[in-house]
């Protein structure tokens, strides 16, 4: 029988026009019965979420059947951002809901043990919560060596978690501070820790300056130290927005990815080399006069002069004590006049002011020297310096995306840091489509961060106490001032959102005679570093007996992951709290581990995902968003505010019970968040907002009355008298008595360029777009008319458009300077508040293939903390270890695929870890595509399948050849078995001198090919 | 011939994937068991559990890299090889809705391995899949059940970058040449794919086979169009009495 072949097609399109008709052979309809027999989710209750993943913030609509199940997950056609889109991993998310390897029931393992348990959650809370107090009794110190009051428990630790809601993320801190841990880190350490001193050491803020939508008003887009279209696949749509507007788009990155793919310039450079290839930049910039110079003239510190201690010689700042390894920060001063003001020369030509600084150093960064360096052609370097030098220009605007490319390495902070003088030099801050946008990695890291899950904060970015600041007084000194009458220094405020924070911790119990409960808080020691490297070392030693890892998976996220794993052997019992099981959780079982060796107790508590609970969640265009709850979790899971909520009651019952060790800050603990008899969300949520705690018959800003008990409008009628309470000044005006702010869903865009006011809310006070005041002149004319989000309505007196920041007339009407959150008022190009200089310098990463830094004699950054024996071991120009080696993200996977490893598509569509190589290493090494190679470093090793690409190219660097590959890090040995382990395993312990961010985008390894089978 | 038709423009395609997971989603299909095999593909193929399925294609172009994404799919065509084949076998699996001209397979019809051979090889583009376990033929549906309620198709619904595009026929075909005469400015090579037979309309910049060895039916050479009718003619005619 002859039936028509492919190659027949074209011939056969023709039957049509002979007569010839489907319906006349022969229709069968069951087919279309089969498929439109019913829609499948008419009738359907439809839920508004937001996506758990990365921090875009897309919107989901969850639907549910008439028994509560999910039989639907899609893009919500109404959200501004996502407008119905979601990449791999969001179009997944119905497999979280319905999936069978949910964890439903509480398990414990007992010590020693093999394997799990099923127990109640009554049984495993109150043994948690025995186990908290003989932890907390046992370590709690009052005083330290020193004699200070530091009324902390140095016995327990916690990482977690960015995948909380605020409100419960606001609430585990507040619990573990009363439990008196200091070791509380998360998360946003590990990933964009840096972009907060780098941001707020530039423009005085640490969060990304625009938002999503608004990538489509820019001219240029850069995205370097980033990788959008892998990690924050939406995104996209805004770049492609603004291509079909006419923008370029630049993607520069060691790796050509799905983003190179779609760029209109890819430029290649080698890992850890962006501060050359930046300071390239600044030099092309300057050399050829594109800067904005009204901008910086007004609106930074280049007219500013430096003290005459500041110096800099061959890769080292003036100040800089070798054992110490640290700078003497004061001799990078300004200079002030007697007024205490600091010295200006506006013609810029007085050769100690910042403009002339800058100049001289980086007139050291030249085309030669930086490609020499980054491996990247001089013609590619040229064509990204011209097209992004182009937007200095009033009427242009470039936008800078980047994420953990940039954070994620010894010089984190200053890799940010160099592109933040780019934009000061550009005049591309406080505009539509300018900014330095840190692009977020989980869906609440934001929010986390602002909800001070780290050591080093308290909610809203206050600093934590430290031992030297004995009172509330002397914790009040800190405050940063200025004697410029025009800097508006909003800092300054910070008393009265601590006063208000304390009144949020301990209520009535918290009074004025008692320093509002400040002692009860727990401090750290005057120069104590508790970031995440070094919790973990301090376990490793044995330091902590008890460990939470709520939402977390150390055992695969943290650098250096065999270490972390054996350190998590030395407790007597850690808390896991996650949706599925995970390698952390089931660390005792893990290969090469018998777990009759390990004695940790532990339990793991299963939690709802994100469509079986409602609260709000901060993405990384700080869009406070507000989620619902459309089902119930699975079996015996809870969300985590519940599980929190619980946990602290038992807690605070043994204190009571049985006394112990310094009980105030447990038994005065406001914790009242309940409305008839169960946990209630919303009320933690208004105690973020803040409330007046008494009636304010006359308020001292508007002389309004305010009853007591009513919600604070904002964090402007906040006091410092104990007359209001706040649990996080930023997110004041999020929770008001007009409603709950973040569960707004209107679509109104007064400005047409995408800031959707009414559209949820944004911190600070629904701004939407920060340092808007600098995209005005000094009249509050909009500097570029076609995007103008604010101007000055002079008849009127106000600011229409976004919400300004800050209501103060424009700078040239009696105003005040732009930058409002800066001391000074105006942005830095000159930093001198970071760890490792004032400006930028180029440094080797820790492990580098090159024997001598070609910029000084400063191999590596001078002023980062190099921790010493056990695992913690570097290779560096070692011939064992000769490739440079990078860590990443894929569109399918999130983070240690913790999640996504269970949804099957997704690990259907990215089933195991490979290693990217060029074709040049692979026939070097004998590898082809598909083969099982070894990974390995100094650290450990893990196999993988090889990815043999012509998307990987040598680069001459410094005459020699480098070849670079890399690693997805999203697999673990617990799930899918023939996944592969984590790369972590590969990856040093060694973080960025202001954050301690590790250095897990760039270290040395080998890779060869498997043996045998 | 008016309907529906989908247009895919791969320029603006980044492979997020999502439209391969969504209309796994929206369908039901089960991930199916994947092995990394030296590429981002995966899984390897179109299958009975998998209608729509992001190619990946990287090459070298004047010493740079190149990487071409094809979200590949059922091209719903106008008169559709897999129906004819069918009816020639006997086989009533496959029809086509008149009202948006999507081209659906039954799965629920039980299609003998052979029979399935012969369908699927009579596709230019290597769509429709047969299942061993359940002897029926499944792909691309053109989520007739959404369309029909005026929902968008699963895979054009989540796309964040305007990749995917689904409306009326003839609105899709004046997007698809505007498209293209925007992108040819570019990419001179930049064309449509078989847009006149089908329904499914892509957009390539480049030759496509860079892109996947189905992306495009290819033309015979040498044989005139009126003569490839004649020729087919007459199977087809002896074929449907079989049908009948």
């Amino acid at each position: 029988m002859k039936v028509i072949t492919r190659r027949d097609f074209l011939k056969i399109s023709g039957v049509a026009a002979v007569g010839l008709t489907i319906s006349q052979l022969g229709f069968d309809l069951t087919a279309v019965q089969v498929y439109a027999a019913e829609l499948r989710i008419k009738g359907a209750k439809e839920t508004p979420s937001i996506c758990c993943f990365c921090a875009v913030g897309c919107g989901i609509i969850v639907a549910t059947d008439k028994q509560g199940k999910v039989i639907n997950t899609e893009g919500d056609p109404d959200h501004p951002i996502s407008e119905g889109a979601l990449c791999a991993k969001g179009a997944a998310s119905y497999q979280i809901a319905v999936n069978e390897n949910r964890l439903r029931k509480v398990r414990y393992r007992a010590p020693y043990s093999d394997k799990w348990k099923e127990v109640s959650w009554d049984w495993a809370l109150d043994k948690i919560a025995a186990n908290i107090k003989k932890s907390r009794d046992k370590s709690f110190m009052e005083k330290n060596a020193d004699g200070k009051v530091v009324n902390r428990t140095n016995g327990i630790a916690s990482v977690g978690s960015a995948a909380l809601d605020n409100e419960e993320c606001w609430l585990y801190q507040k619990m573990l501070r009363a439990f008196g841990l200091v070791y509380i880190e998360h998360q946003a350490r590990i990933c964009h820790s840096p972009s907060v001193p780098a941001l707020a050491e530039s423009f005085g803020r640490g969060a990304m300056t625009n938002h999503f939508i608004d990538i489509r008003n820019a001219d240029v887009i850069l995205n370097m130290g980033g990788d959008v279209a892998e990690k924050h696949p939406v995104t996209f749509k805004w770049i492609q927005a603004a291509r079909n507007r006419g923008a370029t788009f630049i993607h520069a990155d060691p790796r050509f990815t799905r983003t190179s793919s779609k760029a209109d310039i890819y430029a290649r450079l080698r890992p850890g080399t962006d501060i050359a290839f930046l300071g390239g930049m600044i030099k092309y910039i300057l050399d050829n006069n594109l800067y904005d110079e009204f901008y910086v003239k007004n609106y930074t510190n280049a007219s500013f002069i430096v003290g005459p201690k500041y110096s800099f010689d061959d890769g080292l700042f003036s100040g800089y004590d070798p054992n110490k390894r640290a700078y003497d920060k004061s001799t990078w001063a300004l200079e002030k006049d007697e007024a205490g003001i600091p010295k200006r020369d506006m013609t810029l030509q007085n050769e100690r002011c910042v403009f002339q600084l800058l100049k001289k150093h980086y007139s050291r960064y030249t085309m030669e020297k930086v490609t020499s360096i980054t491996g990247t052609p001089q013609e590619d370097l040229e064509k990204v310096y011209k097209t992004y030098g182009s937007t200095g220009k009033p009427d242009k605007a470039g936008t800078e995306l980047y994420a953990m490319g940039w954070t994620q390495h010894t010089v984190g902070t200053q890799n940010i840091r160099t592109m933040s003088i780019i934009q000061t030099l550009l005049g591309n801050m406080g505009i539509a489509g300018g900014g330095v946008n840190a692009l977020r990695g989980e869906s609440n890291v934001q929010g986390s961060t602002d909800q001070a899950l780290l050591f080093h904060i308290l909610p809203g970015y206050l600093p934590t106490p430290r031992a030297q600041w004995a009172t509330l007084a002397d914790y009040n000194k800190t405050t940063p001032s200025t004697k410029d009458p025009r800097s508006v220094n909003w800092w300054k405020n910070r008393p009265k959102y601590a006063a208000s924070l304390l009144k949020s911790f301990y209520g009535e119990k918290a009074t004025k005679e008692n320093d509002f409960g400040y002692s009860w808080l727990p401090k750290l020691d005057p120069t104590q570093d508790a970031s995440w490297l070094n919790l973990f070392d301090e376990m490793y030693k044995g330091t902590f007996t008890g460990f939470f890892a709520w939402g977390m998976n150390p055992a695969c996220s943290s650098a250096n992951a065999g270490k972390i794993r054996q350190a998590l052997a030395r407790l007597d019992w850690m808390v896991n709290v996650n949706v599925f099981d995970s390698e952390t959780g089931s660390f005792w079982k893990g290969p090469g581990i018998n777990p009759k060796n390990i004695k940790t107790e532990v339990f793991q508590l299963p939690c709802a995902a994100f469509m079986e609970k409602q609260g709000s969640i901060t993405n990384s265009g700080r869009w406070m968003q507000w989620r619902w709850k459309a089902a119930n979790p699975p079996g015996e899971a809870r969300p985590d505010g519940e599980i929190i909520y619980d946990l602290f009651r038992k807690v605070e019952g043994l204190y009571k019970k049985d006394k112990g060790a310094f009980p105030y800050p447990i038994l005065n603990l406001k914790w009242d968040y309940e409305t008839n008899g169960r946990f209630d969300i919303h009320k933690v949520a208004k105690e973020i907002n803040g409330y007046f705690l008494e009636d304010v018959p006359e308020h001292p800003v508007n002389k309004n009355a305010y009853k007591k008990s009513t919600l604070v409008p904002s964090f402007v009628f906040l006091l410092d008298d104990g007359r209001t309470s706040c649990g996080n000044w930023i997110y004041s005006a999020s929770y008001t008595e007009a409603g709950n702010m973040a569960a707004r869903r209107k679509k109104t865009d007064p400005t047409g360029l995408g800031l959707y006011p009414e559209w949820a809310w944004a911190w600070p006070v629904n701004r939407r777009i920060i340092y808007n005041r600098a995209s005005v002149d000094r009249d509050g004319k909009p500097r570029n008319p076609d995007r103008a989000i604010l101007k000055w309505d002079a008849a009127n007196k106000k600011w229409i458009g976004d919400v300004p920041d800050g209501p103060a007339p424009p700078m040239g009407t009696q105003g005040v300077y732009p930058f409002i959150m800066k001391p000074d008022g105006v942005a830095s190009l000159f930093g001198p508040g970071l760890a490792d200089g004032p400006f930028p310098e180029h440094y080797e990463p820790l492990e580098c293939p090159i024997e001598k830094n070609i910029m000084s004699s400063q191999r590596i950054n001078p002023a980062i903390k190099i921790f010493k024996g056990g695992p913690d071991v570097f290779a560096t120009c070692d011939p064992r270890y000769p490739f440079v080696c990078s860590t990443y993200r894929l569109a399918e996977h999130w983070q240690t695929g913790v999640l996504t490893r269970w949804l099957p598509w997704l690990i259907e569509a990215q089933p195991q870890i490979f290693c990217e190589m060029d074709k040049e290493l692979a026939e070097l090494k004998g590898i082809e595509n598909g083969d099982r190679v070894v990974v390995e470093t100094v650290r450990g090793k893990v196999e993988a399948v090889a990815m043999v690409t012509l998307r990987l190219k040598p680069l001459v660097i410094a005459g020699k050849t480098v070849h670079t590959i890399g690693l997805p890090y999203h697999y673990g040995w617990l799930y899918p078995k023939d996944g592969g382990d984590s790369a972590n395993l590969l990856t040093p312990t060694v973080g960025d001198a202001n954050t301690m961010m590790p250095e897990t985008k760039v270290f040395m390894a080998n890779v060869y090919k498997k043996k045998g089978r | 011939m008016a309907g529906k038709s989908f247009f895919i423009d791969t320029s603006k395609c980044t492979a997020c994937r999502g439209c391969q997971v969504a209309c796994k989603q929206w369908n039901r299909n089960p991930g199916t068991k994947t092995y990394q095999r030296g590429s981002y593909q995966n899984p390897e193929d179109l299958s009975y559990f998998t209608y729509k399925l992001v190619r990946f294609s990287e090459l070298e172009l004047d010493g740079k890299p190149r990487w071409y994404f094809f979200p590949d799919q059922c091209r719903h065509c106008l008169e559709p090889p897999c129906f004819y084949t069918a009816q020639s076998l006997g086989v009533k699996a496959i029809t086509r809705d008149d009202e948006t001209g999507a081209v659906l397979h039954n799965p629920k019809v039980k299609v003998k391995a052979s029979d399935a051979k012969a369908i699927r090889e009579s596709c230019p583009w290597n769509i429709p899949r047969w299942n061993k376990k359940t002897s029926g033929m499944a792909k691309c549906t053109m989520c007739i059940d959404r369309i029909k309620e005026g929902l968008l198709p699963a895979c054009v619904k989540t796309c964040p970058t305007g990749a995917m595009n689904f409306g009326d026929r003839d609105k899709m075909l004046d997007m698809a040449n505007k498209r293209l005469s925007e992108v040819k400015k570019m990419y001179p090579k930049a064309q449509l794919l078989n847009h006149e037979s089908v329904r499914t309309i892509y957009l390539v910049i480049d030759e496509p086979k860079k892109y996947y060895q189905f992306a495009e039916a290819i033309d015979i050479t040498g044989i005139t169009r009126i003569a490839a009718m004649k020729k087919l003619i007459q199977p087809v005619i002896n074929f449907s009495k079989l049908a009948g």
